[in-house]
């Protein structure tokens, strides 16, 4: 099937990859493509089309069309006429059912056409509405691109940067780089062939197969590097993407045996195959007529040239068997031939340069459309810039003579010249409506085949020329891109503390907590709250935000931020804060402990950590005090070592004093614990004696050891979930959300009107934080657990919700906060919760459930 | 969004690594009236044009900055650092 041994052919002979087509094993030469083994081979159907399922045959061989598209290793919709051979490789034909020869989805060609016209779907599958399910997967079914496999593949992302960035690897594109290398380094040339794969180009970074696919804002131009996206970001973007042989539209025009030029010159230049037996050429310029020696060479007889410049044709139909083009009709004479070469002309690629904001133009007396008025810092050089010789505008439709086939406008959607006629005819008289409407230029091939055709196609159709229509929007991704590039690689990151893995030893159950991995529980959550109660646990609290705040003027700062006092807070002493906006509203809250006359060291929610450090800096853009914020988050771990036996467990780690005097409820010492300096802070969220331990992250597991030895029981979020319920501790952005105020949750206490100025004092002084609800405690004594989230009702009105609610052993029922409507807000209110469609009587009660005098936290 | 906003510190980035509060807006001085505050706190004026606006270089040197912005281009025509006079807002 080879043409003998020729100058310039890609193929190496000598050397033999095998792969399977289907059950067929193929054997290829290195340097083919799958498609052009697969031609060698004697196969001529590569496709069944979109919708019609007519068999679709090489047209292009530049990877642009949508007739060669299989399946490659499971994936999907891979132009075999460009993917290089792999050994091993398992090739599969798609949207076919049967075989590429006998498809038996092509009834809807012979007997369809009538009835399914563009949208027909939308028309006539309409009723039952019910049964829209059904047509859907009929038409999934029947129509459509390969199948997603269920192959795992990675994707990854890379920034890159370059002086300058060609895109586009032909002559021009290859020149521009060099000369820009000339100039200093930092040349890339990306081209979408393999053909440069290797090659040397001095001072250029070149790289094959990757294709530019879009313009962005800021001159972003992402790289299509196969399972690797390359996000460009360049000074100077050169633009040398060719231009592209445009079919002709006539009945008949997608039998197998009618292809582009550019298909003769890869079929017999660079893989010795010859395109067929006889052969016609129609050309509207010249370099279309350039493949009649290539075919005369390969042995081809020219059954005649036809060069539209000079001899304007009247009728064109092709006719086939099967699906193979056997003779061409043209102005009353019936030629025979295997082969009809056609080319309508070379539209400049211009998409990229409309992307990044040319304007692009009609050029009549050659009919293409001309890229203009290129926007600063890029460049277009060669082809793509409209520089593609004379040229004839060729007809947007030849009509066949007598009964003729269907003339394809767009191969990609099988839309043909009825489907956009009716839609003229429909109204839709404006080119981005027609296009949404029909498909047409929204295929595989993104238009490069079928806007200028469809374009000339409306033009006509509605009576206005080509230049006033102008063209579609051009818009990202100018080829076709897998998703899962897009998505790339997960790159959140997971945050552990440095204690993290005891948690995993120890058995833990981890939850995610914001990008916090957490300890849920040790696997018997009611246990670990009870050794809390009775004796002593300890959690691991690193993921608390952490602050230092020092400089001359951090009381004032502070001060002017938060609603509380700090300018009297005594050094050594903690408090607790909160932190509110302009409008009054609870932002998030945590612990302010003084460490020295400027300095202090904040606390704040484990989700809280970056946003309150930004709402720090931010207030500090603007006051300009005297302070420096540092976020000590990571650096530092902490543990909360609670339950009756804390100080004594405590006291037998540290030679310093640990008594009730000397370190009190709300006091900070510094402490050094088992050899760890640390921060003491004597707070108590879970509502018992405690010790929250600031210390360096990597004594982490020596000190959490060293408690552990001590009998302190490691207890996760889950019992601490309990233990604050029963203290009714609120946590912000669970109980909280971003319209509950101070008052609203109870702690209309906290800010100090008498303070000259705080962030959010004009909304309480306003009223702005009037109670439309307030946020209570409430006991459910029938034990059932109300859902977080659940309704509350008032005489069957919605009048609040439940935003927390755990079992507790220790008060015998459950326990929850909810909002309430303020007349509900009494201690002894009765309420009905919604939850799972089950009434659920709860009672509110405003005092905490546990120790509401404090005393044990003070003890 | 994918423009390049030049951060006073660390010049040219990529839009992703900054946070933003949007525009610069004039806070009360003193008590204000209802109106007034609900104005400031909920109200923007969110102009189609060059408009100033608060950046924060999150994933940079961590600095806030003031930055004129044409929304209907992103065309940054001016950023600078803020001056601050503690007395004032």
């Amino acid at each position: 099937m080879r043409l003998p041994p020729r100058a310039g052919e890609r193929i190496d002979r000598s050397r033999n990859i095998s792969f399977r087509y289907g059950t067929e094993e193929v054997v290829a030469f290195a340097g083919d493509t799958i498609g052009s083994a697969l031609y060698a081979g004697g196969r001529r159907v590569f496709s069944r089309s979109f919708k019609y399922h007519r068999p679709r045959g090489l047209l292009c061989c530049t990877g642009h069309c949508p007739n060669c598209l299989m399946t490659v290793d499971g994936v999907p919709n891979v132009r075999v006429c460009v993917e290089p051979v792999r050994a091993g490789a398992v090739v599969k034909a798609q949207n076919v059912l049967g075989s590429l020869e006998r498809d038996l989805m092509s009834v809807t060609d012979r007997i369809g056409g009538p009835f399914t016209p563009v949208g027909f779907y939308y028309r006539t599958m309409i009723r039952p509405r019910r049964a829209w399910p059904l047509y859907e997967r009929l038409l999934r079914n029947a129509a459509g691109l390969g199948r997603v496999g269920g192959r795992s593949r990675r994707f990854d992302t890379e920034h890159r940067r370059a002086r300058v960035l060609v895109v586009g690897g032909g002559r021009a594109g290859r020149e521009a780089a060099l000369a820009a290398a000339a100039e200093g380094p930092g040349v890339v040339l990306v081209d979408e062939g393999s053909h440069l794969a290797g090659a040397e180009l001095p001072g250029v970074e070149v790289l094959a197969r990757a294709r530019a696919i879009g313009i962005y804002e800021g001159g972003l131009v992402p790289v299509d590097a196969g399972e690797l996206l390359l996000r460009f970001r360049a000074q100077r973007v050169v633009i040398a993407t060719g231009a592209l042989e445009q079919p002709l539209v006539f009945p008949g025009n997608d039998l197998v045996g009618v292809l582009l030029p550019s298909a003769v010159r890869r079929l017999v230049q660079d893989w010795s195959l010859a395109p067929g037996r006889r052969a016609v050429v129609i050309a509207a310029e010249s370099r279309g007529l350039d493949v009649v020696p290539i075919l005369e060479d390969a042995g081809v007889e020219i059954a005649r040239t036809i060069d539209l410049r000079e001899r304007p044709l009247g009728t064109l139909a092709a006719e086939g068997h099967k699906g193979r083009l056997t003779r061409l009709a043209l102005d009353g004479e019936t030629i025979d031939c295997d082969l009809a070469v056609v080319s309508g002309g070379r539209q400049p690629a211009y998409s990229l340069l409309a992307q990044a904001g040319a304007r692009v133009e009609y050029d009549p007396t050659r009919g293409i459309f001309v890229p203009r008025e290129l926007p600063p810092g890029i460049e277009a050089v060669g082809a793509v810039t409209g520089e593609v010789g004379a040229a004839v505008e060729p007809a947007a439709l030849y009509a066949g003579s007598g009964r003729t086939g269907k003339s394809f406008v767009c191969l990609c959607e099988d839309v043909t010249d009825k489907d956009l006629a009716r839609a003229v005819r429909e109204g839709f008289d404006s080119l981005e409506l027609a296009k949404r409407y029909t498909t047409v230029t929204m295929g595989p091939c993104q238009g490069k085949l079928c806007q200028v055709a469809s374009n000339r196609l409306y033009a006509q159709r509605t009576g206005t020329g080509s230049a006033a229509i102008g063209t579609t929007t051009a818009r990202p991704p100018w080829a076709p891109v897998e998703l899962g590039l897009l998505a790339g690689r997960h790159h959140e990151p997971t945050r552990r503390s440095a204690i993290h893995f005891r948690h995993e030893e120890a058995g833990a159950e981890m939850l995610w907590a914001g990008q916090w991995q957490r300890p849920h529980s040790y696997g018997d959550a009611a246990g670990e709250v009870r050794a809390v109660h009775e004796s002593l646990g300890v959690i691991d609290v690193s993921t608390l935000g952490k602050l230092l705040v020092e400089g001359p003027d951090a009381a004032r700062f502070l001060e002017r931020l938060y609603p509380n006092r700090f300018a009297d807070l005594r050094v050594g002493r903690i408090r607790y804060g909160v932190l509110t906006s302009d409008g009054g509203r609870i932002l998030d809250d945590g612990t302010v402990a003084r460490l020295g006359e400027g300095l202090f060291y904040v606390t704040t929610t484990s989700s809280g950590s970056d946003s309150v450090c930004e709402w720090f800096e931010w207030w500090n853009a603007i006051w300009g005090y005297d302070v420096e914020i540092v976020n000590v988050t990571g650096a530092l771990a902490a543990l909360n070592l609670a339950g009756p036996r804390a100080r004594e467990a405590l006291g037998r780690l540290t030679e310093g004093d640990v008594s009730n005097e000397a370190i009190g409820y709300l006091d900070a010492r510094e402490l050094r614990v088992a050899g760890v300096p640390c921060l003491a802070l004597r707070i108590g969220f879970v509502g018992e004696l405690g010790y929250e331990l600031h210390f360096a992250s990597p004594a982490g597991e020596h000190l959490w050891d060293r408690l552990v030895a001590e009998g302190a029981r490691p207890f996760g979020l889950e019992p601490q979930r309990v233990l604050r319920l029963e203290k009714q501790h609120v946590i912000v952005g669970q109980d909280t959300d971003s319209e509950s105020s101070l008052l609203s949750a109870g702690m209309g206490w906290l800010p100090k009107l008498d303070k000259e100025e705080f962030v959010g004092k004009w909304a309480v002084e306003l009223g702005q934080d009037r109670v439309r609800e307030r946020l209570v405690g409430f006991t459910v004594r029938s034990g059932e657990l109300p859902k977080e989230g659940a309704q509350v009702l008032v005489g069957g009105q919605p009048a609040g919700r439940v935003t927390s609610a755990r079992y507790s052993e220790r008060v015998g029922t459950v326990v929850g906060l909810a909002w309430v409507r303020p007349d509900r807000a009494q201690d002894g209110s009765e309420l009905a919760i919604r939850s799972d469609g089950a009434t659920i009587a709860a009672e509110v009660a405003l005092a905490p459930f546990y120790d509401p005098e404090g005393e044990r936290l003070r003890s | 969004m994918t423009f390049l906003l030049p951060c006073p510190h660390c010049g040219p980035r990529d839009v992703y690594e900054f946070a933003t509060t949007g525009e610069v807006l004039t806070r009360p001085k003193e008590l204000p009236t209802l109106r007034e505050l609900t104005d400031y706190v909920y109200f923007r004026r969110n102009v189609a044009g060059v408009q100033r606006e608060w950046w924060y270089h999150r994933q940079g040197c961590g600095s806030w900055f003031l930055a004129e912005r044409d929304t209907r281009t992103n065309e940054v025509l001016k950023v600078e650092l803020p001056s601050p006079r503690a007395s004032d807002r």
